[in-house]
């Protein structure tokens, strides 16, 4: 059993890293988010705090921290507490499943895919908690659209997740992104075997992480400020750093699901050409940064829908979620199928 | 591990009878779901331990602690409060139910058969489980699809009716 427990504490170590290290990235993606967004509307953004204004997320920690800690007085105490926790506990932990580079990821697991929808689908509880204990109507409002849109959007998401899991017959996320490996340079990527469900499963993360065009949870013009209006302090900053992991990790997915994960442009090809390259760190290395770099663009994407796309009204919402991509989604499920089981009939 | 996640599951679900908020008392089920949903996983059942999370937790509490928020709570009949007596005798009574089942079962005289990690892991696998519901548990599935669309259908229905 001691492999066991040295194994058990290098996980644990791993996971440490992980877990600094989307807090880390959390205070950079507020910094992109606020740089890009200035860039888009043509102003400056923020560039005062430090050299070209790098230390304003610090700032901005530094203002949650010393904010006193208001809590509304007819509120549950403890499921008031309870919710920001659940939040931040559940994005850190999808972060667990993501693989970095080949045979590189804190938990292993076979089921894998299962975990990530599980985890999303209970995620919906940290803001629904967070709504109802507030006892304010804007609070129960963003907390009841989101279980709504959540519970909606789900539903597609998984249909797209099975479509994939349909391609790579496996839930394991490891054996998804070596199976993209197959069939040429990139065209073995998801994104072009399936790309309906591409297209669904990235519309279905923004929902999910309520983010712009979905943020209708936390509608500044109509909900004061949403679930998390009568939140102050840390305990409204641990919901913004839920937020950004959650937007960040879902920029992983999406890379990870149909954007080949950590697999280089053309590595096949690479690794034919320099054979020596099989298996060593320098790969594991060259694989990490080609998964940061798409990782970087799909951030990047989720800022500029923010500020493209005008915020829906509940009912195209739903109508969206409900009319036309579950149909849309089901039905791309059902062809991924059938052209699986063609493709294995001819031999491909 | 087990005597852990045991006693919560039942000090949750003792949470769940116990208290007299309609949300409290969901989210004491929820906590119950995932001690079971940990009790599979030490099991080596990963997969359905995961699906006892997404299906359950995940998906049909969130719907119930929905439906609670958007009733109008204070329009519902008032609980009434709990009589300790009465739950004094009820656990007497499962106390002795409990033993005289022991004893009966030590009586009968059930050899318990010893699964090891690797058989227990196989049998949780989700392929494993897959083959087995499509080939021999075919008409059953089946069967509770039909049952399940029949119960969407019906929902629809009640729900036309009250809008025309």
């Amino acid at each position: 059993m001691e492999t066991s427990f040295v194994s058990l504490l290098l996980t644990a170590g791993f996971a440490f890293l992980v877990i600094n290290a989307m807090l880390v990235s959390a205070s950079i993606l507020v910094y992109a988010e606020r740089r890009v967004s200035g860039f888009i509307q043509n102003r400056p953004g923020p560039n005062r705090v430090g050299p070209l204004g790098l230390l304003q997320p610090f700032a901005d920690v530094f203002k949650f921290v010393l904010k006193e800690d208001i809590r509304p007085a007819a509120s549950n105490l403890f499921i008031h507490s309870m919710a920001p926790v659940i939040m931040v506990v559940i994005a850190m932990s999808t972060a667990a499943l993501i693989p970095f580079a080949d045979g590189i990821v804190v938990a292993d697991l076979n089921v894998g895919v299962l975990m990530l929808l599980a985890l999303t689908s209970i995620s919906v509880y940290g803001i629904t908690l967070a709504g109802w204990s507030s006892n304010s109507k804007y609070s129960l409002l963003g907390g009841l659209r989101s279980a709504a849109q959540m519970v909606s959007y789900e539903l597609s998401m998984g249909l797209a997740v099975i479509s994939v899991v349909l391609v790579a017959g496996s839930l394991n996320f490891m054996d998804i992104v070596n199976d993209q490996a197959s069939g040429g340079a990139l065209l073995g990527w998801n994104v072009v075997r399936n790309p309906i469900g591409c297209l669904i499963f990235i519309t279905t993360a923004f929902a999910e992480t309520n983010r712009a065009p979905f943020d209708l949870p936390e509608a500044e013009q109509e909900l004061v400020g949403g679930y998390h209006t009568e939140y102050s302090g840390m305990k409204f900053g641990m919901f913004f750093l839920a937020e950004y992991v959650n937007w960040f990790v879902a920029s992983f997915f999406i890379v990870t699901l149909f954007f080949g994960g950590f697999l280089i442009p053309f590595q096949p090809q690479i690794l034919s050409l320099v054979p020596a390259l099989e298996g060593s760190t320098l790969l594991a290395i060259l694989q990490f940064a080609s998964l940061m770099l798409k990782v970087s663009f799909f951030v990047f994407v989720f800022i500029w829908v923010r500020w493209t796309f005008p915020r829906f009204k509940y009912n195209q919402l739903m109508t969206i979620g409900w009319k036309y991509l579950l149909p849309i989604s089901l039905v791309n499920a059902l062809v991924v199928a059938v052209g699986v089981y063609a493709f294995d009939l001819i031999g491909l | 591990m087990f005597f852990l996640l045991a006693t919560l599951a039942v000090a949750a679900a003792v949470g769940m009878l116990v208290s007299r908020s309609p949300v409290a008392s969901a989210l004491w089920l929820v906590l119950n779901l995932f001690c079971v949903a940990g009790l599979y996983l030490t099991l080596n059942a990963s997969f359905i331990g995961v699906i006892q999370i997404l299906v359950y937790a995940g998906a049909i509490m969130v719907l119930f602690l929905f439906v609670i928020m958007l009733l109008n709570l204070s329009a519902l009949p008032q609980l009434e409060d709990i009589q300790w007596t009465q739950v004094a005798a009820f656990a007497v009574g499962v106390v002795i139910l409990a033993q005289l089942l022991y004893v009966t079962a030590l009586g009968l005289d059930v050899p318990i058969e010893p699964v090891s990690a690797e058989t227990a892991a196989e049998v949780g696998d989700a392929r494993l489980l897959g083959k087995e519901l499509f080939t021999r548990y075919a008409l059953h599935v089946e069967v509770a699809a039909i049952l399940l669309l029949a119960a969407t259908v019906g929902a629809v229905m009640l729900a036309q009716r009250r809008f025309d």
